[in-house]
């Protein structure tokens, strides 16, 4: 409808109190007579504690109180909690370690939270952590899969999880697998890496929590991906506590990730001091305590197997993989690596037969959890990465290979070998626009004009599919003031991404009002009544059909009302551009008219007074946003430095609500994907557990200067499987840049024949595999 | 950060006698390092001497035989001065790539030497220029200035007040950035002066270095042929996860071509 309805590029309604500096983070928000918290965290990466001296702590000035685990403990105060639990191929129950919110006896990484200062300032309570005696006893450590798996490698848990194998999991059809890989006439193989990851949300978490002693109420005040869920946990597993003892407020949050999602150390000690010392209670990261402390992601090797016919047509796929979860199970933390996105493996292709295997694997690192895409841009990149090895090792092109196999549009809905079943798509017809659009068949020429100007140029191709938006409904209230003001209350919460714009959008577009008259309530569960979360791309698609659903839900209410004032058949009543009116005649009364008389108990005759309603929508699947990312760069072989040349995507994320908001959405991700694939890497040293990745020194972010310039178009397939027809854009773009880019490099780097390089692809590992392919050609 | 007395000190005498009075008090210029370990907690001075208002330590001069500049000249001022620019283009382009903008906004050219951090890039441009260092009680040649990691010629209390960079006829400087912090993987800055050619290193040592090797070949030749064949031992080069000491000892070699390519 309209300038502001569904489909139209609208601003964001936030962009000015954002720009304005005039949002509201967790840090903004201050209560009288706050104390300040501080956390002691481990120096070693495994270590047993033999005691913990805070007398000096506590003495010291400004100092309120000094807490360990065994305060927590006494307190009977819950572990955090594990919410996925993958259970062994042989049927066994994965055992989750506990996981106490300040270490209990035993250190297990670097950084991992020891002990709590609570005082007047930070700065006092700074100086009061380094008078905290800790008797550490060092344990050996391991930090990476490799070494974890070793045979008398040091255990993470004691003896709970032999050889650091927590879950041994299986997907697929494994005797089908085999059949098929015996029958091949070709085998593919790949070794991959998937660099472990720090979040790096541009707002760190922090948390303020207050303690109400006449309603015995706490309230925490906490930039998360929803409130709700960590309502109920700090209810039922921290503080055992009715629910409606804990308030959860999640105000503006700058950046999630996925990272936000979960339910971490600091904030359940804020919570009980916030109680124990009768004061709120402000605690906020820096910069380096969220690299040691936030959920990291990504860190996987996988071993995977093409077979293909002499055709070029897949007969099987074989994934062995293990993850690494850190040293304790984050909620997610087991899920990533296998139910999460492995069924994502066989990707956009018709493979008849397909067997994942996956080790979990604990080791002396910070719990890994959800980052965006949370095991799909993994399985996307073993995929695509296999089927570009499979293309140079047959002699296909890329483009062709793909096509071959690709999923048909006639085939959909399309059950894979690995239980999905998809929605819809048009694989081939948007490469080909991809294509088109890349001018591949340029590609050579300008290869060749590189060339001559010293440079390896490359062009790499992903297609990838994902899956999200599935699952869980969501439950708005939608209700009109009696000035017209809409309000949309509704359990998602927004990290940035433009939600409040386009719930507005989809209510613009329906009622034909304003935007400005609307206004998006969310992530306080004392307003909100339900919530889900944002996570999995859900929020547009599964919120957004909430929405859709409950405002036809008001609009049927509406029809009531109109019928009383039109003295006309509730039936016979249609609503169309702002007016409810008789079908087939001219009489009409006004949305702003039956809004009035909706409050008005003279005129909306034998209904509920008022204009509201509420509707739970679940979707009916999830959807399977897919598209195509072509990648052209240029390397210098000297240098090993890699710049863009063209970045070209053509996704289909089905129906777009707000084609700019989207593009952010892409663009986004997509940076975040040729991070990973080109400059992220948290990284621990193999001998102290040390992470040597602590600030943003050694940690390299994706720069304005490193970014591509996107080259975008979208085809809209719709799902069938919500309301709206929406796939959902927040994690996609990550999903298909980490193959393409990676793609493109290894095109590259063919020139001076090298043939498999690992994230992240620095300069220094560009330069060491070209003088490696060098020496071996020389020798 | 740790607690500490922050002064303001009225002139170079006065900065001069105080910080010298106290063993663990420290200077403070741009702060560009100092102010991130005292927010780590990783100093812990007893009273910091923030030289911001002092005049005597601001400035850029230029005559006709050389530039100089104020130790408290930031290096925003530097790289977009067109007197420098004029003269030493080299030394723009250096000041250019400190970085990003609000670092070289605050850092300053005094700090980043008395530092002598073994990646920042101002090193380079002492030695490849053959600059002298003034400080409160004498000048020192940059050739005699840096001592090795974060160590240089000063003495306790002892305050750089200006650098003095001779007019070279020809210089380039070609910086390798790290790509997480920018900081220099390796830098070199050639230059061709009225001493003779200077090719200076920074990044791959503990401190910045002169290639005689090069030098020499230059003097000979100034042109790429003549230093494409000279080995960069490895050995004692630094090592870390974003370079080996490999990778620095050959992007010295690229960026030292690369220099003299753009002036040949």
């Amino acid at each position: 409808m309209g300038n502001f309805g569904i489909g139209q590029a609208v601003r964001r309604v936030e962009d000015k109190r954002f720009l304005t500096g005039a949002g509201q983070y967790t840090d903004d928000i201050n209560k009288p007579g706050q104390l300040y918290l501080h956390i002691l965290h481990s120096p070693h990466a495994h270590a047993d504690i033999s005691s913990i001296d805070t007398t000096a702590a506590k003495a010291a000035p400004g100092v309120v109180g000094v807490l360990t685990q065994a305060d927590l403990d006494a307190l009977g105060i819950g572990d955090i909690l594990n919410l996925a639990a993958p259970p062994h191929k042989d049927g066994r129950a994965l055992e989750v370690p506990a996981r106490p919110a300040l270490a209990r006896g035993r250190v297990r990484y670097v950084g991992e939270p020891v002990a709590a200062v609570v005082a007047d300032t930070l700065a006092n309570a700074k100086d009061a952590a380094d008078l905290i005696e800790v008797d550490y006893k060092e344990l050996p450590a391991v930090v990476d899969i490799a070494d974890a798996a070793k045979p008398g490698a040091p255990l993470v848990h004691g003896t709970e999880a032999p050889g650091n194998v927590w879950t041994h999991w299986q997907l697929g059809d494994e005797a089908a697998t085999k059949a098929a890989f015996e029958k091949a006439h070709k085998v593919v193989k790949i070794d991959l890496i998937n660099n472990r990851i720090a979040p790096t949300a541009m707002e760190p978490r922090g948390a303020l929590a207050e303690y109400d002693v006449a309603t015995e109420r706490y309230t925490l005040i906490q930039g998360s991906q929803g409130s709700h869920k960590l309502r109920d946990w700090f209810a039922k597993n921290i503080l055992k506590v009715p629910l409606d003892k804990v308030r959860v407020i999640s105000p503006d949050v700058g950046g999630a990730f996925g990272m936000k999602n979960f339910l971490f150390n600091e904030p359940i000690v804020a919570v009980v001091a916030s109680k124990l010392y009768g004061k709120p209670i402000k605690w906020m990261a820096d910069r380096a305590g969220s690299f040691l402390n936030d959920a990291h992601g990504r860190d996987q090797i996988n071993h995977a197997e093409l077979a293909l016919d002499k055709d070029g047509m897949f007969l099987g796929l074989r994934v062995s993989s293990f993850g690494n979860v850190g040293a304790y199970l984050s909620q997610f933390g087991a899920a990533i690596p296998t139910m999460a996105g492995c069924a994502m493996l066989v990707g956009a292709y018709r493979t008849p037969a397909a067997y994942v295997d996956v080790r979990v694997m604990m080791t002396n690192t910070a719990p890994v959890d959800a980052y965006r895409g949370a095991g799909r841009p993994e399985a996307a990149y073993v995929m695509e990465r296999l089927v570009d090895k499979a293309s140079r090792e047959l002699g296909i092109p890329a483009a062709e290979l793909r096509r071959k196999n690709f999923i048909r549009p006639e085939d959909f809905p399309y059950k894979t070998a690995l239980g999905h079943k998809y929605d819809s798509g048009r694989y081939a017809e948007l490469m080909d626009a991809a294509y088109k659009r890349a001018d591949v068949a340029g590609f050579e020429t300008r290869r060749a004009a590189a060339k001559k100007n010293g440079k390896l140029r490359g062009l790499g191709i992903s297609y990838y599919v994902e899956a999200c938006a599935g699952g869980q409904g969501e439950q708005p209230h939608l209700k009109f003031d009696a000035d017209g003001k809409l309000t949309i209350i509704i359990g998602t919460q927004d990290n940035g991404q433009g939600h409040r714009t386009v719930y507005a959008q989809i209510a613009a577009d329906a009622f034909g009002i304003p935007i400005e008259n609307i206004v998006v309530k969310q992530g306080d569960t004392d307003e909100v009544p339900t919530g889900v979360g944002t996570g999995g791309s859900r929020s547009i698609p599964v919120g957004g059909s909430a929405v859709r659903a409950t405002l036809l839900k008001m609009i049927e209410h509406g029809k009531d009302i109109a019928s009383n004032l039109l003295e006309a058949s509730a039936q016979d009543i249609e609503f169309d551009a702002g007016a409810f009116k008789i079908a087939g005649t001219d009489r009409k009364v006004s949305l702003k008219d039956v809004i009035g008389a909706s409050f008005d108990d003279a005129k909306r005759g034998d209904v509920k007074p008022g204009l509201y309603a509420a509707e739970t929508y679940a979707p009916a699947g999830a959807t399977f946003p897919n598209g195509c990312h072509i990648c052209e760069v240029d390397v210098d072989a000297e240098t090993g430095e890699l710049e863009f040349v063209n970045y070209t995507i053509q996704d289909d994320l089905g129906y777009a609500m707000n084609p700019l908001l989207m593009e952010g959405q892409i663009f986004g991700g997509a940076v975040q994907g040729l991070g990973q694939c080109l400059f992220e890497h948290a990284v621990y040293d193999k001998e102290t557990g040390q992470l040597m990745t602590g600030s943003f020194m050694d940690y390299t972010m994706p720069r304005a200067g490193n970014t591509p310039r996107f080259n975008y178009a979208y085809t809209e397939v719709p799902t069938p499987n919500n309301t709206l027809g929406i796939k959902g854009a927040g994690e996609a773009g990550t999903i298909g840049a980490t193959p393409a880019v990676a793609n493109a490099v290894i095109d590259a780097l063919s020139a001076v024949g090298v043939t498999h390089i690992d994230m992240p692809m620095t300069g220094l590992k560009i330069w060491q595999a070209i003088q490696s392919a060098q020496s071996k050609s020389a020798a | 950060m740790h607690a500490f007395t922050y002064h303001r000190p009225t002139s170079v005498a006065d900065a001069v006698a105080k910080r010298s009075a106290d063993a663990d008090a420290s200077y403070l210029a741009g702060g560009m390092t100092l102010i991130p370990t005292l927010k780590q907690r990783l100093a812990q001075p007893t009273q910091v001497f923030d030289l911001a208002g002092l005049a005597d330590l601001k400035g850029i001069v230029v005559t006709d035989g050389a530039v100089t500049i104020g130790a408290m000249a930031c290096h925003a001022d530097v790289a977009l001065s067109a007197d420098v620019r004029r003269v030493i283009p080299a030394l723009s382009d250096l000041a250019g790539t400190i970085g990003d903008p609000q670092v070289r906004n605050r850092g300053t050219i005094g700090g980043s030497l008395a530092n002598s951090d073994p990646s920042a890039d101002y090193p380079a441009a002492v030695l490849g220029l053959g600059a002298t260092i003034h400080t409160n009680t004498r000048q020192i040649s940059g050739d005699d200035f840096f001592k090795g990691l974060f160590e240089t010629a000063l003495k306790p209390g002892e305050l750089i007040v200006k650098v003095s960079f001779p007019i070279p006829k020809r210089a380039a400087y070609m910086k390798f950035p790290n790509p997480a912090s920018r900081y220099a993987v390796v830098g070199v800055m050639v230059a061709e002066t009225a001493q003779g050619v200077r090719v200076a290193v920074i990044g791959a040592g503990a401190c910045a270095f002169r290639l005689s090797a090069m030098e020499t070949a230059l003097s000979k030749s100034f042109s790429v042929a003549a230093i494409k064949d000279i080995a960069i031992p490895a050995d004692d080069l630094n090592n870390d996860m974003h370079a080996t000491a490999e990778y620095r000892a050959h992007l010295v070699g690229v960026m030292a071509r690369r220099a003299v390519a753009a002036i040949a």
